[in-house]
């Protein structure tokens, strides 16, 4: 098991947004044991006819549950899951965009401190299928197997997902880092994960231009992962000091650039797809 | 957001960091008596203004107006100069550096710190620079402070106003949300007082809302990637032909890497991020359409975005702007079936898969 499974009880902090109610909406659909939803004022009522809807985190320990989904503005983020870690919630995943990269440093800081694990802010959540989904990715894109899949972009998840999914393999894990550039996880942190899971065989880690968490990784698999490694890259293509819409997606004086990275892997023995829909053929080799 | 130097030193005034005397100028007009010698700084965003003419000293009334009318009248590495920095000339006896930044791999802020300034810090040898990584839990504290003055042999009364700005400067980056607080050059003069001779402050923008109110245009973005930022997407300007809207950055950054292996030459980076808003589809059409393109490539992969509402977009947009070049549009994910239908009923062809419909742009015309 990777984090979550179907036993995971989740509860969504801000259940009531436009966000927040339509994925609550697909993760119940998935199968995702959401158990309460809070949104401060509106305790009482029910999402959905069926999930009750409370004032706070602390009304919803009564459900006793171990993950949230953070789905509030950006400025609220760093007291929603303040909220959710002096609970001692095991699992907080930020939907949220735009949080303040100091909020996230301290957020993880505090989390890291507990042994809590942080996913996001921005990035599509963890899904184990057809186990348990927390966050936003499509439902329709999965199918259960022995991939497990690690990314830093959301819909570059889904693209490369959906192309394992049709080539006839499945996913173990799929889970999204985030795209800022203070998250939760690295890719070291997930390739434990990974490598310990005895349902995963294979490994597609997803990763961009910026930082150097990739390069990080294929430092981390040369020495300890013995299960198969492929990837992509995004932004081979970027102009340097250009920001491509991540604000992790920048090109600082010649560290983290697409060249960098590729070189890295390839010293690691990992494979580097051309385009995200060749990340299946590199899996079948 | 990159602060100007004068409003970097009015930051710094009011967290305590010695900053020389000063006033800013936007016309000769308003350039006060000569009192002192001073140093004339030409206020841009961009580095290297010294070597490109930028800053100018001036020993008596006349030099002092010459230096700035001539600044405001000229540009200064191509950026025009709206404003000028004249301070109380600094008796320079050595020029340390120090910043704090983020550290990503380590979540944390990072000090860095020499003793060799004044000049760009990647010229600067490895083992002649300081870095520690602060704990953000807990903070600066003066043993910081000391181990860094210790690395860079600071005599003990410089050490002591060393840890007093560090302090202060560990104040800016945390209070005022930056990306990046730097002091270089940071002056020791000749009676021994350390004054920092430059600021320079990065503001995180997703912090902005937090602080006060900012309004500065960044000089290396183009009119129409200023225009899009002021509509909220995350837009680069390229010099290809095939206009791109895409969802989330990575998939955008795929599609541009795509189309260039396809020899096709993307004209913009557009990512419209997570929106279910037909209007945000209609502006993004409007962006890319005054770029100018021969033809648009739309790929998304619905999540928080939904098919239905991007074809939408699609479909209004065409109306309204009466698009005549070819539009290319592949739809996956959430809703795509109610999307592909939308774009196939008004007569526009919609892919599933990313690759035949970058195939499809490259070859249109």
């Amino acid at each position: 098991m990777v984090l979550i499974d179907k036993n995971t009880k989740v509860i969504v902090q801000g259940i009531t947004g436009h966000q927040g109610s339509f994925h609550t909406g697909e993760m119940l659909k998935f199968g995702t044991n959401v158990v309460a939803g809070i949104a401060p004022g509106k305790g009482g009522t029910k999402f959905a006819d069926k999930v009750p809807i409370v004032n706070s985190v602390a009304e919803a320990m009564q459900y006793e549950p171990d993950a949230t989904m953070i789905s509030v503005p950006a400025p609220f983020v760093k007291d929603a899951a303040y909220e959710a870690i002096d609970n001692g919630l095991k699992i907080v995943y930020i939907l949220t965009e735009h949080v303040p990269y100091q909020d996230t440093m301290e957020i993880v800081k505090e989390a890291q401190l507990r042994n809590i694990t942080v996913l996001g802010p921005n990035g599509p959540g963890i899904t184990v299928p057809f186990e348990s989904k927390i966050g936003i990715m499509p439902n329709h894109i999965f199918k259960e197997g022995d991939v497990a899949v690690a990314s830093r972009s959301g819909t570059l998840t889904y693209e490369i997902v959906y192309a394992i999914t049709k080539a006839g393999m499945g996913e173990s894990t799929v889970i999204g880092l985030g795209g800022d550039r203070v998250v939760g996880l690295s890719f070291i942190d997930v390739l434990k994960m990974f490598e310990n899971d005895p349902k995963t065989k294979k490994i597609v880690l997803v990763g961009e231009i910026g930082g150097n968490n990739e390069e990080l990784a294929a430092e981390y698999i040369k020495k300890n992962v013995k299960k198969k490694v492929v990837a992509y890259i995004a932004g081979r293509s970027a102009p340097p000091g250009k920001r491509m819409g991540h604000a992790g997606a920048i090109i600082e004086r010649g560290v983290g650039t697409a060249e960098s990275k590729l070189k890295a892997f390839n010293s690691a023995g990992v494979k580097v797809a051309d385009y995200p829909q060749d990340i299946p053929k590199l899996l079948e080799e | 957001m990159n602060l100007y130097e004068y409003m970097g030193k009015d930051i710094f005034r009011e967290y305590g960091i010695p900053v020389p005397n000063g006033y800013v100028v936007s016309s000769p007009q308003d350039v006060k008596k000569f009192t002192n010698p001073v140093a004339v700084k030409s206020q841009i965003l961009l580095g290297g203004r010294g070597k490109a003419g930028g800053i100018k000293f001036a020993k008596t009334d006349e030099e002092l107006k010459n230096a700035v009318s001539t600044l405001l009248s000229t540009k200064v590495r191509n950026m025009t100069v709206t404003k000028v920095l004249i301070e109380d000339m600094l008796n320079i006896k050595h020029e340390y550096y120090v910043s704090i930044a983020l550290n990503r791999a380590a979540k944390s802020p990072m000090l860095i710190a020499s003793a060799m300034g004044g000049m760009e810090i990647e010229n600067v040898p490895d083992d002649k620079i300081f870095k520690r990584i602060i704990d953000p839990s807990l903070g600066y504290s003066d043993f910081i402070g000391r181990e860094a003055s210790q690395f860079m042999g600071l005599p003990p009364e410089l050490s002591k106003q060393f840890l007093d700005i560090l302090k202060k400067l560990y104040n800016v980056y945390r209070g005022e949300d930056c990306e990046l607080v730097e002091i270089n050059p940071l002056v020791e003069t000749g009676d021994g007082k350390l004054i920092a001779a430059d600021a320079k402050v990065v503001i995180d923008s997703d912090a902005i809302y937090r602080h006060r109110e900012f309004s500065i245009q960044d000089p290396e973005k183009t009119p129409l990637e200023l225009k899009a930022e002021g509509k909220g997407y995350a837009f680069v300007e390229l010099d290809g032909d095939i206009g791109v809207i895409a969802n989330g950055a990575g998939l955008t950054m795929a599609t541009l890497d795509a189309l260039l292996l396809h020899k096709g030459k993307p004209r913009n980076f557009l990512d419209l991020g997570g929106t279910d808003n037909v209007d945000i589809v209609i502006n993004a059409f409007d962006l890319v359409l005054e770029a100018k393109p021969k033809a648009i490539l739309v790929n998304i992969f619905g999540g928080v975005t939904k098919c239905d509402t991007v074809a939408q977009g699609i479909v209004e947009a065409k109306k309204k702007f009466d698009i005549k070049i070819p539009v290319v549009v592949r739809l996956s994910g959430v809703h795509e079936v109610e999307g592909r239908k939308i774009l196939q009923d008004n007569g526009i062809e919609a892919f599933s898969e990313m690759m035949p419909a970058i195939e499809r742009v490259t070859k249109v015309f």
